[in-house]
């Protein structure tokens, strides 16, 4: 039976298993909107196309599958450029469909025309203009298989108007055939056994584990795999969640807001099995100085992040689950009896660091920050899914509340992308109705994408917004003080909303701390109301992110409080 | 970058035939701060794969960073590279020389040591195609150069490896 591009398309996405999409209408996709209401995906209407495409990606962080945002032509596809920047940074599955002026228009430079696929080029993982219907079904096909497989990321397909009214056979494609993508999940074993080798002549070893862990869903084997040859454990930023933060294996976070155990461990080691990171500025510091003592092993499914940035002793290209299984069941046949001992002096270092230069602050008559993040961990007792804007509520964040499921944080990593958590939250929600879900977010961040709150509220997500306002662009001010002879260019923000009145008048609920002693009580308040809340928090106007290592300097090289 | 371990790099590779493929290779280069020399594409004898020839320059990990990402490109089937292959290389030149009564001979001359062809004759130019490998070219452009080159185009390089002895 002949079919119309706008039903090919939408009997490709259910057949895909798409139940939700995050999108705006416009007149290019105006076809597809028709089709959509008559089919039984939830469709998510937000304010700004940018809020669709994060909210996809929480979707996809949430639930472990393919997000998918809709948005029109021209205007509205530029605006989803940084959402797929920042999926693209952080390997997130998403699938983008852009309206597109009719074929015969594209080159004209007609209404709402741009050529989002070159835009787009360098921040997807793949994209597609669509030129024939007949194309279509096996596009969106090949689209989802290479935006979940492999290294994960983004994938845009560009639809023409014309074509989702013009009709053709529908021939659902069988298979995938790309010959020219084949990942590489199972890693050479040969390798492997060089591995266990180094891991058993190792004094001092330790895993650096990102988020390559999270999305190969690897945290199981990580731990089994730690455990196993009593490696101390430390996570990049996206890594947090993969590794349980309350054993002693533990060394907390690494990098430029890392804990000074875990920094200091990196200059010390003799052996990092670093698992899917890629070796980011924000990781290393100065990269000569970075773990110098150490033979590297880097596993990843991406043989372009090996020894882009690092040397390697061993690299191993697989995927990370698959390859902490194999380990394990190498290491299952090894005697470990006799590399206890010699690592003694290595914990006991690492427990000396730990209780000498612990993440802390001293909460005084204002409000810390940390202080509510502290609070809240208590009072969700870690259970709830944090999503974060960016910057020090994103550092304090990932400091102070602890991780220990993958897939409870989700941040903008890579990009750093301001204006992320709130959508991000609306996606995370609408995956796990059951969670709850929490956006951490700054006064600068949160008025980024502040306009989800009227899609929050449309379709009753819980979502809980914490804001600690300062009234500053705060880590960019930390920076000005530290390092800019504390003059605060244009980093004051006190010209805010009031946010109580805001979440009313976008129908939420808006409570507000100003002493301590009503931080318990405000998130008590908030936490229990079954509706959009936002809950600010006035805090102290210069609290700093602590220990911070200098951008360009050797992580070990850290300010401390 | 040690400029010592810089060294020229003949890359190749098989690509989907499709529009924007190469916009994705050049633009891979431009955003990631990698160098292209010459850069050549034409179709290979099945329509749909065409065969890109380029060449660039860096040190080892720079050119294992190029290739890893070249073949990360979903459009992209294979990349050879031809660094340490034995291979045969060629580039076609066309240019304009001045062909002064005096220099006519000598010109005429070079083109025959060089076995190139004049493929066009006026009054005051000769036009004359020269192919070869890097060397031959240059060694070729040098000696006609200080009689006057008036214009020129280059194909870039192409390159295939020698069949295994």
């Amino acid at each position: 039976m002949k079919l119309t591009g706008a039903k090919i398309l939408m009997q490709s996405l259910k057949e895909e298993g798409v139940d939700t999409i995050f999108g705006y209408p416009g007149g290019a996709v105006i076809d597809i909107y028709h089709e959509l209401v008559q089919t039984d995906i939830r469709h998510i209407l937000v304010r700004h196309e940018q809020g669709a495409v994060h909210a996809a990606d929480g979707y996809a962080r949430a639930s472990g599958r393919v997000g998918v945002c809709l948005v029109t032509s021209g205007p509205g596809a530029t605006n989803t450029v940084s959402g797929i920047a920042s999926a693209y940074f952080d390997s997130i599955p998403i699938v983008v469909l852009t309206g597109q002026v009719p074929t015969q228009l594209i080159g004209n430079d007609a209404f709402q025309e741009v050529d989002i696929v070159g835009i787009t080029r360098p921040c997807t993982k793949h994209n597609y203009l669509v030129t024939r219907v007949e194309d279509l079904a096996r596009v969106v096909r090949e689209a989802f298989h290479i935006a979940k497989s492999g290294r994960p990321g983004p994938v845009l397909i560009d639809l023409p108007k014309d074509l989702m009214s013009k009709k053709c056979e529908y021939r659902p494609p069988k298979d995938v055939n790309l010959k020219s993508y084949q990942p590489t999940y199972r890693p050479n074993t040969k390798q492997l056994h060089k591995v266990v080798k180094l891991i058993k002549e190792a004094k001092r070893p330790m895993i650096v584990a990102g988020g390559g862990v999270v999305l190969s869903k690897g945290s199981e084997e990580l731990r089994k795999f730690a455990e196993k040859i009593q490696s101390p454990v430390s996570t990049t930023l996206m890594g947090l969640g993969a590794f349980p933060t309350q054993t002693p294996l533990w060394l907390g976070m690494i990098g430029m807001h890392g804990t000074y155990r875990a920094n200091m461990s990196t200059a010390a080691c003799d052996l990092m099995i670093a698992i899917g990171v890629r070796f980011s500025d924000r990781v290393t510091g100065k990269t000569d100085a970075f773990a110098h003592q150490a033979k590297i092993v880097h596993i990843d499914i991406d043989p372009t992040s090996i020894r882009k940035n690092i040397p390697v002793t061993i690299p191993v290209v697989g995927d990370c689950r698959q390859t902490l299984q194999m380990l394990n069941e190498l290491l299952e046949k090894e005697d470990f009896s006799g590399v206890q001992k010699p690592r003694t002096a290595w914990i006991n270092q690492i427990e000396e660091w730990k209780s000498t230069k612990r993440l802390a602050y001293t909460q005084s008559d204002t409000i810390k920050p940390q202080f509510v993040i502290e609070k809240l961990y208590e009072l969700t007792a870690g259970k709830a899914l944090v999503t974060t804007e960016v910057g020090q509520n994103q550092m304090w964040t990932a400091q102070y509340y602890h991780f220990d499921q993958p897939n409870s944080f989700i941040t903008s990593g890579g990009l750093g992308c301001m204006g992320f958590g709130l959508p991000a939250a609306i996606g995370a929600q609408v995956a796990r109705p059951d969670k709850l879900v929490v956006d951490i977010a700054g006064d600068g961040s949160i008025q980024m994408n502040i306009q989800e709150m009227a899609t929050a509220v449309q379709y009753g997500l819980p979502v809980k917004i914490i804001i600690l306002n300062n009234q500053y662009l705060g880590m960019v001010r930390q920076w000005q003080e530290l390092f800019y002879n504390r003059c605060y260019a244009c980093t004051g923000m006190e010209h805010a909303p009031d946010f109580v009145k805001l979440a009313e008048a976008y129908g939420a609920v808006g409570l507000r701390a100003t002493k301590p002693e009503e931080v318990e009580e405000t998130l008590k308040q908030g936490l229990a109301l079954p509706r959009t809340v936002i809950m600010e928090f006035v805090v102290e106007r210069e609290e700093k992110v602590y220990p911070m290592v200098p951008a360009g300097a050797p992580i070990t090289d850290m300010l401390l409080v | 970058m040690d400029d010592e371990h810089r060294e020229n790099h003949i890359l190749s590779l098989m690509v989907e035939n499709q529009p924007g493929v190469l916009s994705r290779i050049a633009g891979l280069f431009s955003g990631r701060g990698f160098n292209i020399e010459s850069l050549c594409v034409a179709e290979t004898t099945e329509p749909n794969i065409s065969r890109v020839t380029l060449v660039t320059t860096g040190d080892m990990n720079i050119v294992e960073q190029i290739k890893k990402q070249l073949n990360k490109l979903i459009n992209v089937l294979k990349v050879f590279d031809f660094t340490g292959v034995s291979h045969v290389e060629r580039e076609l030149v066309l240019l304009k020389i001045r062909a002064k009564p005096e220099y006519r001979a000598e010109i005429l001359r070079l083109v025959d040591i060089f076995r190139s062809r004049v493929v066009d004759v006026g009054t005051d130019y000769y036009m004359v195609e020269v192919t070869g490998d890097q060397g031959k070219i240059k060694a070729f452009l040098d000696l006609l150069e200080p009689m006057g080159i008036k214009e020129i185009a280059r194909t870039g390089l192409i390159a295939l490896p020698r069949e295994k002895q």
